[in-house]
């Protein structure tokens, strides 16, 4: 429409008036134009307060909560009363425990509890203070560096909370811009992190290193094209050393050798092989031995083998060290309470000096592995896991997802009721997971579990089994 | 206060000839625009109420008084059930009026906004007392809260732009400073101490940007041996630092051994709860014997412990709602859960000075966010208003519901919210409250139920009461109270429930121990004493330091003392000086606080003794003269005042 009054315009025989007609029409148009852009990018219109009353009046607000149905399992939970140890009363009646990750057996270790008691009594129970206002106590710089030698890292950066560990961490170095890539088989807290981080998330199919490269040379070729850009933007791995969603161990060697080829930065969440894997379970490292110093920064929690509560993060003074100026979970929130750093400090102790326990647990990992499989030979039900990781997943492979969960469902609670085991579901919030995880029972074992309790469990999964 | 206004009056004679004096500045052209400074709307309604009452548009505070007064009779008198709402919403109305007074800063303002506190209180009083009578002891009755029935306001004096230049040029300084030596370090005359990078890594992007560290190493290094101080003991009245010295620059410490036991005023004890023997101590180690230290599984699949339920009964008992749950971190309370409430279809408000955990709940769940000026009613009415009419931006549609998010007591600020004008705007807009009360829970309200007991509100009028255990109750972990409906809906939704571990147990005993004294469940009073014990000496050592002449933030009921001392400079000084006096203080600056306003914090606790305090004034106010920070410009409003503890 424009053009074609312009072009009217050009018949005119005098140039000045038709450059001043053109000019007022191109700046008008453009008036125009920009006018329409901005207020579409605000607000078209303005409404008076009166309207604005109105619109409030009509306003009706979704109610802050949905309904929960008052039947679902989690609002009717069974209280243990007793310490979680290997048996374990709820309700008054005794169970076998195979649902805690209490891998090496510290809880209700009297040497453990006699350390912790101790320390009420000197430190009392809260610090009272975040880290850098006076809540930083003595075992905390202890735990730290106890942590540090015993991964044989340069520094250890210790959280309250093992959640936070990992959430906090990774949007300490990782920032917006920046590349992470990652497994779709990890936990939700790294799921957290990397929300939090905002950064650009590649992910790779579980345990697929192909994938990974896949996508490793992709970004290369992006930034060879924009080797300016490429200067700028931080890449990340982000791996579980052994996944709680699915038993398996990551392929560590094959990972660090991507770090060297594509230079990214590796970060393990070693929450669930912290104390389970390698020879002296220095995690996922040791199973492999790979350098620890390969590994940009391990993060793990102290809520799983060690059996306290808090988290930590170790590797090299200059990376780890930033987080105490930069972990949101470290810098804004209270240090973890002086009683559970001196329970895991104790309980790492144990893990040099009774080696036996480890041991113990290893073999009885392989051994469950090995009996899980010719247990449920034969029906639907499968054990998926690594077989040196102390927690099995035993999923059911039911076409229908329906069935096979309340299979599972019913497998936890005859096994509970009937022969006294307790095993436990284990439990996701389906719509905040990114991926979609199988469903599956957790089936985990401890060192301090005889032979024969190992057998009991199993033949009575087996029974159970067999009659759904 | 009525000390300082004493002085300034003291050519007048007699109270009659003061309240005149006061008269006049009510009358001034200045004070009638402020005085319609509530938010548009709700004057409104202020307006329509006294229809007959014409003077209302110039709204003249002796005449407003008065008309209140007999209105509210004449009113009661009509239609009874009517008027009670009205009412209440007056008087919240009226609270929002009140506190548009932090933004005034000039003396003449203060006077006569001293002034107009006391009528407003009356009419607060006369408000919730006919509105409702469990609420009319909140106005005559003397309380904990300093023999009135007044609630301090906030306070947050300006200083001059020349200071406020010089503040600017100092942090010039110190960065020009900062690159001059990262220039020295890079062309190896000043050697460079710092951690480095692994040297086969140096073909890898940085892993930090250059501004970060430059800061990292070269201004917080100079200031790092006042934080992260490690201690001893137990973080009580007082503690053990470990001694440390570093011979690098703070690059590095050694620890000769030795402790020095210090007056401690930087821990959040405020109920004096951290202490490593008593009945709290020995109920956690017992729980030790029954429950052991830890569960090693997530509360949904078999980690509901005794203790955790118990405490979950009590909490919603100790706060009169219906229903609790409990989490072991109470950052991860806020930061985990804020996203289980609101979709990226809702709008949070925010204010601007909100916690990290907080900040981070919002960001994590993807919602709309805005912020609203720190504790400022209009700001947040103005935000509602236009977010209800406008919708979202992005989508055009209107929002699904919008969360209120504020905090109870303000950590840097040392402010208290606004709550009964937050809930009067809540109730209007129909929107939702979420109240962050980690720093106020057991520190305020007269049987420590936190901000709103302080004001007198209703539990129930806050949809998600939110706290910490770290502070006032010496243990760790957070708590969400609520109606049975919301707390179901988070039982069931938490991620926390799901990944993460239950309670400790000799960590939810501890609370469970503590908050049962607080309730006087032990049969004793020592629950009430150390509640009133921190009224006391947060009163007296607040007003102490504003008679000294520092200027101090918030509102003089809070247990939270933020001392502005401005430049960044301070804070080394400060925290080095009072420790080499026996006290240790919390120092903040950038970046956790604004780049102008470095402050040193101060933490009362029931456990601090008057000699304590008096130590601690004492020492401050010599460091104070010495660096010439005392700022305040009102300091003669309080000079004569008799500041009793
Ligand atoms: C307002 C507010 N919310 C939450 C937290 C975090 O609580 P916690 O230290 O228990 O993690 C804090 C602590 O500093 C806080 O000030």
């Amino acid at each position: 429409m424009l053009s074609s009054v312009v072009d009217s315009v050009g018949l005119w025989s005098t140039s000045l008036t038709y450059y001043i007609i053109h000019a007022i029409l191109v700046a008008s148009a453009t008036y125009w134009f920009v006018k329409r852009r901005d207020s579409a990018k605000q607000q078209s219109y303005k409404l008076t307060e009166k309207q604005k009353d109105e619109l409030i009046a009509e306003w009706e607000p979704a109610p802050l909560v949905p309904e929960t149905p008052l039947n679902h399992p989690v609002l009717h939970p069974k209280l243990a009363d007793s310490k979680m140890t290997k048996y374990v009363s709820i309700e008054g009646k005794e169970y076998l425990n195979m649902a805690s990750s209490n891998f090496l057996g510290f809880i209700g270790e009297k040497r453990i509890e006699e350390v912790a008691k101790k320390t009420i009594f000197k430190y009392g129970v809260g610090s009272c203070g975040p880290r850098g206002f006076y809540g930083t106590v003595d075992v905390h710089l202890d735990l730290e560096k106890q942590l540090a030698e015993f991964m044989g890292c340069e520094e250890a950066v210790l959280y309250s909370y093992g959640f936070a560990t990992v959430s906090s961490a990774i949007p300490a170095y990782a920032k917006r811009g920046d590349i992470i890539f990652v497994d779709k088989g990890v936990n939700f807290a790294i799921q957290t992190g990397l929300q939090a981080s905002r950064s650009r998330i590649e992910w790779f199919e579980h345990n697929d290193m192909e994938d990974l490269e896949r996508l490793l040379m992709a970004q290369a070729e992006k930034d060879r094209k924009d080797p300016k850009k490429a200067l700028t933007i931080r890449r990340f791995i982000v791996v579980e050393g052994l996944y709680a969603n699915t038993g398996d161990i990551c392929p560590l060697p094959k990972i660090v050798e991507f770090k060297w080829k594509y230079k990214a930065r590796v970060f393990i969440d070693e929450s669930w092989s912290f104390g389970v894997l390698g020879k002296s379970g220095r995690g996922i490292t040791e199973h492999y031995g790979v350098d620890v110093i390969d590994v940009d920064m391990i993060m793990a929690s102290l809520e799983n083998a060690v059996a306290s509560t808090g988290g930590f993060c170790v590797g090299r003074s200059y990376v780890v060290g930033h987080q105490r100026l930069s972990g949101l979970g470290y810098c804004f929130s209270a240090s973890l309470p002086p009683l559970l750093a001196t329970a895991a400090s104790e309980g790492i102790k144990m893990i040099d000096e009774e080696p036996g326990r480890l041991e113990r647990l290893q073999r009885l990992a392989r051994e469950a592995h090995e009996k899980l499989d010719k247990a449920l030979q034969g029906t639907k039900f499968v054990v998926r896991a690594a077989e040196v990781s102390p927690m099995k997943h035993i999923v059911c492979e039911d076409e229908d997802r329906g069935s096979g969960e309340s299979k599972l469902d019913s497998l936890v609670n005859t096994l509970f009721e009937k022969h006294k085991v307790m095993l436990t579901r284990a439990r996701y919030i389906e719509k905040d997971e990114k991926f979609p995880i199988q469903p599956s029972v957790r089936f985990m074992v401890q060192s301090e579990l005889t032979e024969d309790e190992l057998n009991r469990a199993i033949e009575a999964l087996r029974q159970v089994v067999c009659t759904l | 206060m009525e000390g300082g206004l004493e002085t300034e009056l003291s050519l007048l004679a007699s109270p009659a000839e003061r309240r005149t004096a006061f008269r006049i500045f009510h009358r001034l052209p200045f004070r009638l625009e402020t005085r319609k400074s509530p938010s548009k709307p709700l004057t409104d309604e202020l307006c329509n109420e006294e229809e007959h009452n014409k003077t209302a548009e110039t709204a003249d505070d002796e005449k407003f008084e008065a008309d209140d007064d007999d209105e509210s009779r004449n009113d009661q008198r009509k239609e009874e059930a009517q008027i009670n709402g009205q009412l209440v919403e007056r008087t919240d109305i009226l609270e929002c009026a009140w506190h548009r007074r932090q933004e005034e800063a000039d003396d003449a303002e203060l006077q006569a906004a001293l002034e107009s506190e006391e009528e407003q209180e009356r009419k607060v009083a006369l408000g919730t007392g006919s509105a409702s009578a469990s609420q009319a002891d909140l106005g005559e009755k003397i309380d904990i809260y300093g023999n009135v029935s007044k609630r301090a306001p906030n306070d947050f004096e300006h200083i001059s732009t020349f200071t406020l230049l010089s503040v600017y040029f100092s942090w010039m300084m110190l960065l020009l400073f900062a690159y001059l030596r990262e220039i020295l370090k890079r062309i190896g005359i000043e050697d460079d101490k710092s951690n480095k990078e692994r040297s086969e890594l140096k073909d890898f992007t940085p892993l930090f940007s250059d501004f970060e560290s430059l800061y990292q190493r070269n201004c917080y290094i100079r200031v790092r041996d006042v934080f992260e101080r490690p201690i001893a003991s137990v973080p009580g009245a007082t503690v053990d630092i470990i001694d440390r010295i570093s011979y690098d620059g703070n690059w590095t410490y050694v620890h000769p051994g030795s402790k020095t036991n210090v007056i401690n005023i930087g821990s959040y004890n405020y109920l004096g709860f951290a202490q490593s023997s008593g009945p709290c101590a020995n109920a956690a180690a017992e729980s030790i014997d029954r429950e052991g230290v830890a569960m090693c599984t997530t509360v949904h699949e078999r980690g509901r412990s005794v203790s955790q339920h118990r405490l979950e009964k009590l909490v919603a008992e100790f706060l009169g709602v219906e229903d609790a749950i409990c989490f072991s971190m109470g950052f991860a309370t806020n930061s985990m859960n804020a996203p289980c409430l609101v979709d990226k279809h809702s709008l949070i408000i925010s204010d601007q000075f909100n916690h990290a955990s907080l900040i981070l709940g919002c960001r994590l769940s993807g919602a709309s966010t805005k912020v609203f000026k720190h504790n400022d009613m209009k700001s947040l009415e103005k935000i509602l208003r236009d977010a209800i009419a406008y919708g979202n931006p992005k989508t055009h549609r209107p929002y699904k519901k919008i969360l209120i998010i504020v905090e109870g007591i303000y950590s840097m600020e040392g402010s208290i919210c606004n709550l009964p004008g937050i809930i009067a705007l809540k109730k209007k807009y129909k929107a939702y409250l979420y109240l962050d009360e980690a720093h106020s829970i057991g520190a305020m309200g007269k049987s420590g139920r936190g901000v709103v007991e302080y004001w007198g509100c209703n539990p129930k009028d806050v949809d998600i009461l939110m706290g910490t255990f770290t502070k006032s109750f010496g243990s760790s972990g957070g708590y969400i109270a609520g109606s049975k409906h919301v707390i179901n809906h988070l039982r069931v939704s938490s991620p926390t429930g799901y990944y993460s571990s239950p309670m400790s147990p000799p960590i939810a005993q501890q609370i469970y121990t503590s908050m049962s004294i607080i309730m006087g469940r032990d049969g004793t009073t020592d629950g009430a004493n150390r509640i009133e014990r921190l009224a006391r000496n947060s009163r007296y050592f607040r007003l102490k330091l504003k008679q000294m002449g520092f200027i101090v933030y918030g509102s003089d009921d809070s247990p939270v003392v933020p001392m502005i001392t401005y430049f960044p400079a301070m804070c080394g000084y400060y925290g080095r000086q009072m420790l080499a006096r026996g006290i240790a203080v919390v120092v903040v600056s950038f970046p956790a606080t604004d780049m102008t306003e470095g402050r040193v914090r101060f933490c009362i606790s029931a456990a601090h003794t008057k000699d304590m305090l008096d130590t601690i004034l004492h020492e401050l106010d010599v460091v104070g003269a010495n660096m010439n920070s005392k700022f305040s410009k009102r300091a003669h409003l309080y000079k004569d005042m008799k500041i009793e503890w």
